[in-house]
Formats: C-alpha cells, structure tokens, sequence
C-alpha cells in the first residue's frame, strides 16, 4: 500500500498499485486440499490398522489363559495296574486307562455315583484327555506314587474351557450346545469350591501342535520358526552383504553386471511361493534333504530374502558419499581397506535396517514353508534343524482350518504372537540405527 | 600483480640457476573419460620442494591432470591416460608400481573438506596405521602430534582429540585434512582448489600453512584464484580446453606472460 500524489486531482490519496492475479488463493485452496486428503489416508490407514487389531486381540487374548482342574486324584492300582504286573511288563504303565483316575476323582467330588454311567460320561467330558499323557508321565517318572493321592492339576476341556470364558451362547437349545446344562451347573460349582480356575497358558508355547485345542501350542512353530531364523540370518547377511560389496564397489560397470543388477531386481519381486517350488525341486527332489525340515524351509527363505538384503545393502553403500571413498584412497588405503574401514561402518545402519526388515518378511511367510512341506502336524519338539517342524505362519494356517470354537481363539493368540515378534524386530531395527549413526 | 619483492625475485632466479630438481615429469600427458579427450599432449613438470600452481577457467583440464599424478583417475569408470609421468624416475603408470604406494607417495587434499565421521586422532593416524609407519602407541601419538602441529591445528585440538573430526569449522576440517595427508610423510602434496569452500580467513590459513609446507614436501595446487596462485606458487602453469598453454614462474607469468590467451585469462577476458 503506497501513498501516492495524484497529479490529476493534487489530492492525497491512497491506492494501493493494482494487483496481479498469481493464483495465491488457488494455490492455497489446492495445498488444504492436499493436506485434506494427506489426513484422510492416514486415518483410513490408522482405522484399519485399528479395526485389524482390535479383532485379533479381542478374539485371541484368551488364547493366553487356560481353564485348569486342580484337585487331588488317587493313582488308584486297581485301574493303574489290576494284575500287578508292572515290574516284568512295562507296557502296562504306558497302556493304563489313566483318565478313569480323573474322572472318578471328579465324580466323587460331585457326588455323582459310580453307577450312573451317563453321569460319568458327561464328567469325563468336563477335562482335557490331554490328562492321560500328563498322568501317565508322572507315574512312569515316579511308580511309587501308585496308591497315594497327589493334588494334580490337569486341563479342562476345550467346550469347558470355552464355557468358561463365556465363549458359547448359552441361550442355544441344549441340544445343539457342546456343552450340558449339567455341565455348566458342575462348572459352577468347581468354581465356587475352587477347583477350576483359569491360569496363564504356558502350554500354548511349551506344546507341540494337537488335533485337542487345549493341548495344542505353539512350542514346535516357536522352535521352527527360530531355527528358520537362524539359518537366513547365518546365510542371506555374508552372501548378500559380501555379493552387495562386490556388485558395488569392486565390479566393472558393464553389461554383464548390468544383467546382474536386473535380475536380482526382479527376483526380489518373484512371488514367494516360486521359491517354494524351486526348493521342492532343487533341496527335496535333486538334493535329497528331508521334508518338513526348517533346514530346507531356512534354504529357501535364504533365496527369498537374498535380493531384499542385497538391494538394501546396494543402496546404503551408494549412499555413503563418494568423498570419503575419495579421501581414504588417495591416503594410499587399498580398495578393501577402503571398503571395510570407511564404507562399510558408514553403511552399516541400512545394512542392518534392510537385513532386520528382510528376516521379518521371512518369518511371517507361509506359501513356500507350505510346498517344501512344513505344513504338517508335528507333536514333538524338533532337536535339530533336520526334524520336522513347523513354522509360525504355517501354524496359523493350520489352526485357521480347524472346526473347534477353542481353535479360533488359539489362531488369534498365535497371530498376536507373531506380530509380536514382528514388532520386536522391527523395533530392534530402528534401534540399532539409532544407536549405529550416534556413534559419529 | 608484482608481489614478489626483488630480492625474492633473485633468489628464486638463482635457484633456478641451480637447476631445482625436478620431482615430478608429466609427458605428452593425454587423458580420455571415454571417448570424451580431456588433456591434449600435456607436458609439464613439477620442481621439488615447490609449489606449482595450475590455473585455467572450469573444465580445462586442470584438475585432471592433477589426479593422473597419483592415479586418482583409476577411480573412473572409462578413463584413460597415455603418455608417460614419472615420480624421481620411475613411471608411475608403470605396472610394476604398485598404486597404494604411489598414493603413500604422492597424497592428496580435495576441494571440499572431506574428514572421515570418526576422532580427530583416528583421521590423523589412520594414514600413518594402514601403512605401518608407527611402531607403538606412543610412536603414533607422536606422528599425530607432529602432524597437526604441521597443519597448524594443534593448538586448536590438543585437548579434545577424541572429539569428531566432522564438529569442526570448515577450515579446521581442511586443515585436518592437510594433516591426515602429512601424516603419512608423502614426498609430494596434491592439493585440488583446497579453498573454494573455505572464507577467507580459513583461506589465509591455509595458504599460510602452504609456505611452511613447502619447506619439506612438493606441492602442486589447482586453483580457481588467480591471487591464490601468485600469492602461494613459485610456479605456475595455464590450462586451457585440455591444452597447456603456459608455464612459468608465477611472478613472470602474472606480470609478463609469454603467451596471449594465459594475459587475457589473467587480466578477466574469458574464463
């Protein structure tokens, strides 16, 4: 706004100089525009980041919690061992109809007689027959027990469980419900004389899978998992790490290497289940390892994630300014000294980033680990990488398969899980560049 | 321009008279990135324990010559040098030379100050480490010492050498540089424009430190600055579109220089 004379009139007037239109107020209107919909992305994002957690934690946090029956049984030797034969036949303690024990425990604390053979039905229907295992092990471990009366806490079974944690809809028709009238009221009154209660679920990361869901845990696709883990990371880190400094820093630029950076390019984007395939073919088939092995599931998950690594690791060392390259040859430092005293450190912060997110990929990828085989039901906790196993994802899949209303909660229990450990190693990536780029 | 005094003017004369020997034979010096020629049959040579200037306007050639002295050009991709540059003799594209010895030989300071991300110790000794030039601790100490107090920094960084050589001002990051490059005892000192980033008073610095280094090692500097080059150089030489146009004492070349194009270069014409 200048003050200008006016020379026709000599009066002091103020004009101010006419504006050019540049299109502020459209500039404007289009950045709240931007920012408008910048906003509404992320929120779309965050309601369904929201919406996918709400729904696997509300169905899979009781997954952690396990309903349990403790009580004192008798290890009865008329059901145990009738014939008294134990010392000369040991198959008699492993073929002992140890439930019994359980039940008449059970019965005798409802007060149901011994007579009533639907009543002793419908109890033997209130606890896991995962108690056979648990009973028989104690007895074989220690066979002077028989006799005596221990207070043992087994699991309950899954309808009860579920019952318990008012997963079913009690207004349902008693008919179609898996679990009775009687057996809710006896629910009650094990409550009430505390004997069943829930307690944290260990079993669900100490157990091998099981077709019971109250037996079934995630012990052997923990221990599957880990050893797939190990075996990426022991493999992809030194030959993507080693091919990225090479491809980088050593090779020529010419056609071949040009080839070379294309194809790793587009391996990265073969869909994973093709590496499945290939490892079928060429670890299985050609080979000869065994099937279901995390050795075999670890091989291919390498192949997978070796152009993850190599690309990221590529573009840290692009990243590290060319100077500093400069400055340590022209002090005489040889190619590799240059490399591994200056380069390397310097990269180091992506090399760990791209390597960390590479390994999560992997452990959460399901379709190769299906065609190599470790699909299948394994009980036992795998000793070494050349035993059957399973992994994480695949354990979800499975359970996700499963009929049983206890299965669902134990498939969002695993996922719950294996986010966890996704968070974990994602967090452990973002510290690990903190702490690499402080150091300078 | 005439800044030299005469007594100066004389005593360099009568050196000449003496024939300096010479360090460095640079001849029929052609350089290609490519197909692209950069450097046309240079011939040029470098006296021992002086400072050579080497001017000429952007893209003439001047800094690629330079970096065929310690076979920085390696680093390219495409680039090729034909001719013959020897070091007291021996050619240094010659394959029986090896190149870390060469560098070893002939260091270097860029045009942007360029400290590694790690302490001003570490900068200073890492030269001095890979070369195995300190048998103990307190030797490398000592070779730290002495270096910084060569590139005039000493004083400024006794107490926090553990510090990061990045956190210091641009002309303390040159002359660190300059120190990681005595550190190593080279015999010759290239130095490509190692003031274009710095002000002025970093630039006086260091063209102060460039006088005393004169003393013990062999400088060649590219510069941008024609008061540079008077002020620092004994002698001087002129680049232009890859030709060498000149080359002279510096205080001949800026008051009465033989060739056309290096007195309108000099004067403003072009470049």
């Amino acid at each position: 706004m200048t003050e200008i004379v006016s020379q026709a009139s000599g009066q002091l007037t103020s004009t101010a100089p006419a504006r050019r239109d540049i299109g502020i107020r459209r500039r404007y209107a289009a950045e709240r525009r931007f920012r408008f919909y910048g906003l509404a992305a992320i929120a779309f994002g965050l309601v369904f980041l929201f919406l996918l957690l709400w729904s696997v934690v509300g169905k899979g946090y009781t997954a952690f919690w396990q309903t349990e029956l403790t009580l004192p049984i008798t290890f009865s030797q008329e059901i145990i061992d009738p014939n008294n034969k134990r010392e000369t036949d040991p198959k008699v303690l492993q073929a002992a109809n140890y439930p019994v024990l359980v039940r008449n425990a059970l019965a005798e604390r409802l007060g149901v007689a011994s007579s009533d053979r639907a009543a002793l039905r419908q109890v033997s229907g209130l606890f896991s027959d995962s108690a056979r295992v648990e009973l028989r092990d104690m007895v074989i471990s220690d066979p002077s027990i028989i006799g005596k009366t221990l207070p043992v806490t087994v699991l309950a079974s899954a309808n009860i469980d579920s019952a318990f944690k008012g997963q079913f809809d009690m207004t349902v028709d008693e008919g179609s419900r898996r679990v009775s009238d009687q057996q809710v009221a006896w629910m009650d009154q094990l409550v009430k004389d505390g004997v069943l209660a829930k307690g944290f679920n260990t079993g669900l990361f100490v157990n091998g899978n099981s077709s019971r869901p109250e037996a079934a845990g995630l012990g052997v696709a923990l221990v599957g998992s880990l050893y797939l883990m190990g075996i990426v990371l022991v493999l992809s880190l030194p030959i993507g790490v080693a091919a990225s400094i090479y491809l980088e820093e050593f090779a020529p630029k010419n056609r071949l290497t040009d080839l070379i950076e294309v194809n790793i390019n587009n391996l990265a984007a073969v869909p994973s289940i093709v590496y499945g395939l290939l490892g079928l073919a060429v670890f299985i088939n050609f080979a000869g390892l065994p099937r279901s092995a995390p050795l075999v599931g670890g091989l291919v998950l390498t192949l997978m994630t070796l152009p993850t690594i190599i690309i990221a690791t590529r573009a840290a060392l692009r990243a590290v300014p060319p100077s500093i390259r400069a400055a340590a040859l022209g002090l005489g430092a040889s190619k590799m000294q240059t490399t591994f005293h200056h380069v390397l450190p310097l990269a180091m912060p992506g090399i760990l980033t791209g390597t960390i997110i590479g390994l999560a990929h992997a452990l959460g990828e399901t379709a190769p680990l299906l065609l190599i085989g470790m699909v299948a039901f394994v009980a036992n906790v795998p000793a070494t990488p050349l035993d059957p196993s399973t992994a994480l994802p695949v354990q979800i899949y499975m359970w996700a398969n499963e009929a049983e209303r206890a299965f669902v909660e134990r498939t969002s229990g695993a996922i719950i899980v294996l986010l966890v450990f996704l968070i974990i190693m994602n967090l452990g990536a973002i510290l690990l560049r903190r702490r690499f780029e402080r150091r300078w | 321009m005439n800044i030299m005094t005469e007594a100066a003017t004389e005593e360099l004369l009568e050196k000449k008279m003496n024939a300096v020997p010479l360090k460095m034979v640079g001849k029929d010096v052609s350089v290609y990135y490519g197909d692209k020629r950069a450097l046309y049959d240079v011939n040029l040579n470098v006296r021992e324990n002086t400072v050579t200037a080497l001017i000429g306007p952007s893209g003439c050639g001047k800094s690629t010559f330079l970096r065929t002295l310690n076979r920085m050009n390696d680093t390219i991709d495409g680039c090729r040098v034909t001719g013959s540059i020897t070091l007291d003799g021996d050619d240094v594209y010659d394959p029986s030379i090896d190149v870390v010895e060469l560098r070893a030989r002939v260091g270097m300071v860029f045009q942007k100050p360029n400290p590694f991300p790690k302490t001003i110790y570490e900068n200073v000794a890492y030269g001095p480490r890979i070369h195995g030039l300190a048998k103990s601790k307190a030797d490398l100490d000592l070779v730290v010492e002495h270096s910084l107090q060569k590139a005039g920094l000493w004083n400024e960084v006794k107490d926090r050498l553990q510090e990061g050589g990045t956190g210091l001002s641009g002309g303390q990051q040159q002359r660190l540089c300059i120190a990681r490059a005595v550190a190593v005892s080279p015999e010759v000192i290239l130095m490509d424009e190692p003031c274009s980033a710095l002000d002025p008073i970093a630039t006086a610095k260091v063209e102060e430190l460039i006088h005393e280094l004169r003393a013990n090692f062999t400088i060649v500097i590219v510069t941008h600055s024609m008061q540079q080059a008077a002020r620092v150089s004994q002698r001087t030489a002129m680049f232009h579109l890859g030709n060498l146009v000149e080359e002279n004492d510096t205080d001949k070349m800026f008051t009465n220089p033989d060739d056309q194009r290096t007195q309108d270069y000099i004067m403003g014409r072009f470049g």
